[in-house]
């Protein structure tokens, strides 16, 4: 009985230091946000504000153009994710329903898409965004964050789709429903978990994406979250406006903390699908 | 007329064919010919084509010679280390407990946050003077002074590291976990009967079941180490004395400072090279 109190207790012991390991790095974000830039830089480091402080979340907004960078992401990983989600669901449904010749292997072939790292589609891609212009526009943004997740995306679908049972769809033709009233009109609707899992992974992956955003969108006022914040350090390492960067990091990640706990679920399915089928 | 339904399939991998061809195997092909050519954007002069030059450059070249090696011991130890805690964290999630929904969320959260974003704050936790981990590590005495983390060449890599593990840990645990709860119960049940011990079941059972998880969490961890660039760039910008800085560093100075886009194509396709044997080699395993 004595023994099996302490194997819980180290349990519960184990479970707190997770806990701690994975939430402390943004606490200390936010314990930073609330300080005076006073506070911040003097010593002895105080664990708790003196005087909670919200003037760096009033600054990052009046000062610098953060409120361009959210409505920036904001756009581009939303017209991304719609993007990807519905292009895949088109392709998927092609693969995992119709079966048609060569499917399987499209799907291989883009599979080959996600296991390579960015850096490889960089130095071309500038080279086509140059000569189109599209420098400092969406666009440039848009079309590779969904070609990127493409991959996942059609994967994801893929599986889902083979689960739903083949009746649902021949009686629907029975009632003389075209292949594409079927998709649009059954098979979609029936999808809407599966896709918004999709949806939800997409649109964190193309929030945080850095490597594009920062070649392709050179003026300030195009920037998405993550560059503005790496941009806002100062000239030299002494200049570095901690308590606007610290405020700014909590505004970005808040959200994808709410996001993540509310659809803690969902996100762990779309990670995963692959893993247990693959 | 109705289409036939293989004439609406093709119909329906069309934009998919497009967006994939246009902005991934496009940029794959015309990198690799981007490397045997020198290109210099900004005279508008055209390329010219200078057969394998720029990978003979390359291989004498210490400074890129350097990054290869940062990158491969940046992605064997932080594969390493995820792939460990990783598999604890599963291990320890895989049992019921009351919060464990909660819990779940709370480890997934690093995962979701941006590396840029948290790179910065990384930053500020590893300060020299107003850090919080010298503090910590000065009150628990296991450091007498303050150290400067980020640019001491001796520990910077290992804070890239930590901050990666970080990151990353939650990732390699949920497909892990995944794993775990695909096994069925009964194989447990039976051998609990044979009378085996935790570390048996966990030895003949688990392990071997849960490969296929480890092979698929390993493999995407070590690609996308490979190509780390965010983490380095805000952290260390690759520095102190380029001892954090990685291949897609590398090539991101040499492509846009030094506007050498042909030079900096060829060590894309150099690496590309090493990764087509590892995922060749991965998919060959028995």
């Amino acid at each position: 009985m004595v023994k099996k109190k302490i194997k819980l207790f180290g349990f519960f012991v184990l479970i707190v230091i997770v806990v701690l390991f994975s939430i402390s790095p943004f606490l200390w974000q936010i314990i930073t946000s609330l300080k005076s830039n006073e506070e911040i830089f003097s010593l002895p480091i105080s664990y708790f504000p003196h005087k909670i402080n919200f003037r760096s979340y009033i600054e990052i907004f009046t000062e610098r153009p953060f409120g361009r960078y959210i409505l920036n992401s904001l756009f581009v990983a939303s017209c991304a994710t719609l993007l990807c989600v519905f292009v895949s669901s088109l392709a998927a449904y092609a693969i995992a329903r119709i079966k048609i010749k060569g499917g399987n292997k499209f799907l291989l072939v883009v599979l080959v898409v996600a296991f390579f790292p960015q850096i490889i589609y960089l130095i071309p891609l500038y080279e086509l965004f140059r000569v189109l212009g599209l420098f400092n526009n969406p666009i440039a943004l848009i079309l590779p964050y969904a070609t990127i997740n493409l991959p996942f995306g059609i994967w994801v679908l893929t599986s889902f789709f083979k689960q739903i049972p083949k009746e649902i769809e021949d009686a629907a033709k029975v009632d003389g429903f075209s292949r594409g009233k079927v998709l649009f009109r059954i098979i979609l609707p029936l999808s809407a978990p599966a896709l918004a899992t999709t949806a939800i992974l997409v649109f964190i992956l193309c929030w945080n994406e850095f490597l594009f955003a920062l070649t392709f969108m050179i003026k300030d006022l195009a920037r998405t979250v993550p560059v503005g914040i790496a941009m806002l350090s100062g000239a030299s390492m002494y200049e570095i406006p901690w308590d606007k960067i610290s405020a700014a990091t909590v505004i970005t990640t808040l959200p994808l903390v709410i996001i993540t706990i509310l659809f803690q679920r969902r996100i762990v399915e779309g990670l995963t699908a692959g893993a247990v089928k693959g | 007329m109705r289409i036939t339904d293989e004439r609406f399939g093709r119909l329906l991998l069309v934009p998919a064919i497009l967006l994939v061809g246009v902005i991934a195997f496009y940029p794959i092909l015309r990198n690799a010919i981007l490397s045997f050519y020198k290109v210099d954007i900004l005279s508008g002069i055209p390329p010219t084509f200078i057969g394998f030059k720029n990978f003979s450059t390359l291989l004498q070249d210490s400074r890129f010679l350097k990054s290869l090696g940062n990158t491969a011991y940046f992605t064997i130890v932080s594969v390493v280390i995820e792939f460990m805690l990783g598999l604890g964290f599963a291990l320890l999630l895989n049992r019921t407990f009351r919060a464990r929904n909660l819990v779940r969320a709370t480890v997934l959260i690093p995962w979701a946050l941006p590396t840029a974003v948290m790179a910065i704050g990384w930053r500020w936790i590893y300060n020299d003077v107003y850090g919080v981990l010298n503090d910590i590590l000065l009150k628990l005495g296991i450091i007498s002074t303050k150290i400067a983390w980020l640019g001491n060449p001796k520990t910077a890599m290992m804070c890239a590291i930590f901050a990666d593990v970080w990151k990353s840990t939650p990732f390699v645990a949920l497909i892990l976990l995944a794993g775990l709860q695909s096994i069925p119960r009964e194989l447990y049940e039976a051998s609990e009967l044979d009378g085996a011990t935790e570390w048996t079941k966990f030895k003949l059972i688990t392990f071997p079941l849960l490969l296929p998880s480890i092979a698929l969490a390993l493999l995407f961890r070590t690609l996308q180490a490979i190509g780390i660039f965010d983490l380095m760039w805000v952290l260390t910008g690759g520095g102190p004395a380029g001892t954090t800085e990685t291949v897609s560093i590398y090539v991101y100075d040499y492509a846009y400072r030094y506007l050498r886009l042909g030079y900096a194509s060829s060590a894309v396709t150099l690496t590309f090279m090493v990764i087509l044997v590892i995922g060749v080699l991965w998919l060959r395993r028995k």
